[in-house]
């Protein structure tokens, strides 16, 4: 039913507040907390925690690369339909490399004290790669 | 006579511009009411896929996690209220207060002490003014909530809710009590336990092509669903404030409406009071003239 039905993945990238990025995808690439995935069609279900990091979603029928920074989350695959969830999730035009620089800093200089820098720390350095990436 | 023209005019007057404010109030908090609408249609796919992947990762592995865990005993409960920052919006906060205290008495009933956490102005003037006691308040944001609001205020709840029976400042329950928007002209006030959560997400059955497919976990369901339920948790939390934020609008516009009506029914009143006391003026005066004349003709009639 699905094979008929669905030529490509289709992938919905959601923040907490709004729809990211939806459409078709040929092929996904996320980091779980396990390392990094790649997801194509027929892909098994699977949910997964992601860890914060860069998506890559190659678009369907063209070479055009979606790419995102997440803070988190997790991504479901099910029935060629991909649910990528974050709480913050920026695609990387809208990103601040410098401001982004900033916040590297900050949360580097926060490390020994604070448990959750090492996550901020992580967000920061995914929002640079993602941003680079584009650039 | 009791007051002058001139002060009823005075009185027309300022109840117009009152009436421009009002009416002001109305247009702001209608265009508004829009915009809070599409911020909840656009939270809604968030809501949506976790509820999904959360029901999921319950039906296929054992749900035995603490947010799930109901207390044997439970002695104390945590209600969030959340009310607006500012007035002028009817009865609004004002019946959410009464909804917590109809629920504080309920809870009350059953045994249990009551820890309260604020959110809107209005609800911390309420327990200061009583001097009533409560764990803490966040205000500031009631027209348009923030996810990083929603996430601060569940992690102060899971907090709390995680910690051992006994501890400072634990909890075993956790409820909301918030407006729920029905339409523009229906908003009722409604509490919500929120903690434990209750998994059977079951508002409707999923019908067959519905129906979850044997999911791979990554690293473990257990661990994914540590990850998943405290963002479910705050995604309902967000879901409460976006729901009250638009309850919050709409009850301003309808009190702003009628306000506008008013004002505009005041105004008619004192208008055609004032034109009573101006042709009341004008009567006097011809009769006084008329009345000199008069006078001045009989003086003239006997000097002849």
């Amino acid at each position: 039913m699905a094979e008929t039905a669905v030529e490509h993945l289709h992938v919905e990238l959601v923040a907490a507040d709004r729809t990211v990025w939806s459409g078709e995808a040929a092929m996904i690439i996320a980091r779980t907390l396990e390392g990094d995935i790649g997801v194509l069609r027929g892909h098994a279900p699977t949910l997964s925690l992601l860890s914060p990091s860069v998506i890559e979603i190659q678009v369907a029928d063209t070479n055009q690369l979606v790419v995102a920074a997440v803070d988190g989350g997790f991504l479901s695959v099910a029935n060629d339909r991909v649910s990528i969830l974050a709480e913050r999730v920026e695609r990387a035009e809208d990103i601040e490399v410098d401001q982004a620089r900033v916040d590297l800093e900050e949360a580097r200089r926060l490390l020994d004290s604070n448990d959750e820098a090492e996550q901020r720390v992580r967000h920061a350095e995914a929002r640079i790669r993602a941003a680079e990436k584009v650039s | 006579m009791a007051v002058s023209l001139r002060e009823y005019r005075a009185r027309i007057k300022s109840t117009e511009s009152m009436k421009k404010i009002t009416r002001a109030m109305e247009l702001i908090a209608a265009s508004r009411i829009i915009k809070a609408q599409q911020r909840a249609q656009a939270a809604a796919p968030y809501a949506r896929e976790l509820t999904r992947a959360v029901s999921a990762v319950a039906t296929f592995s054992n749900v035995d996690h603490p947010l799930t865990r109901e207390e044997e005993n439970p002695k104390k409960a945590a209600v969030l209220v959340i009310t607006s920052d500012r007035g002028l919006a009817g009865a609004y906060s004002s019946s959410v207060i009464k909804e917590t205290e109809r629920l504080a008495e309920r809870l009350r009933a059953e045994g249990k002490e009551i820890d309260f956490y604020l959110a809107g102005r209005k609800a911390e003037a309420y327990f200061r003014f009583r001097n009533r006691p409560f764990v803490k308040a966040w205000t500031g944001f009631s027209d348009q909530p923030t996810y990083d609001k929603a996430a601060e205020i569940g992690a102060a709840l899971i907090e709390a809710f995680l910690k051992e029976q006994g501890e400072d400042g634990d909890v075993d329950e956790v409820h909301v009590v918030y407006t729920r928007f029905r339409s523009m002209l229906t908003q009722e006030p409604t509490a919500i336990r929120l903690l434990p959560l209750e998994v059977v997400e079951g508002e409707e059955a999923p019908d067959e092509s519905e129906l979850l497919p044997l999911y791979e976990f990554e690293p473990s369901a257990a661990e994914v669903l540590d990850g998943l339920l405290p963002q479910y948790v705050q995604s309902r939390i967000f879901y409460c404030l976006l729901q009250a934020a638009a309850s919050e609008l709409a009850a301003r516009q309808k009190a702003m409406k009628s306000a506008t009506d008013n004002a505009e029914e005041l105004i008619k009143k004192l208008t055609r009071i004032a034109n009573q006391a101006r042709q009341a003026g004008i009567t006097q005066e011809i009769s006084e003239i008329v009345g000199g004349v008069n006078a001045l003709a009989d003086a003239q009639a006997a000097n002849d």
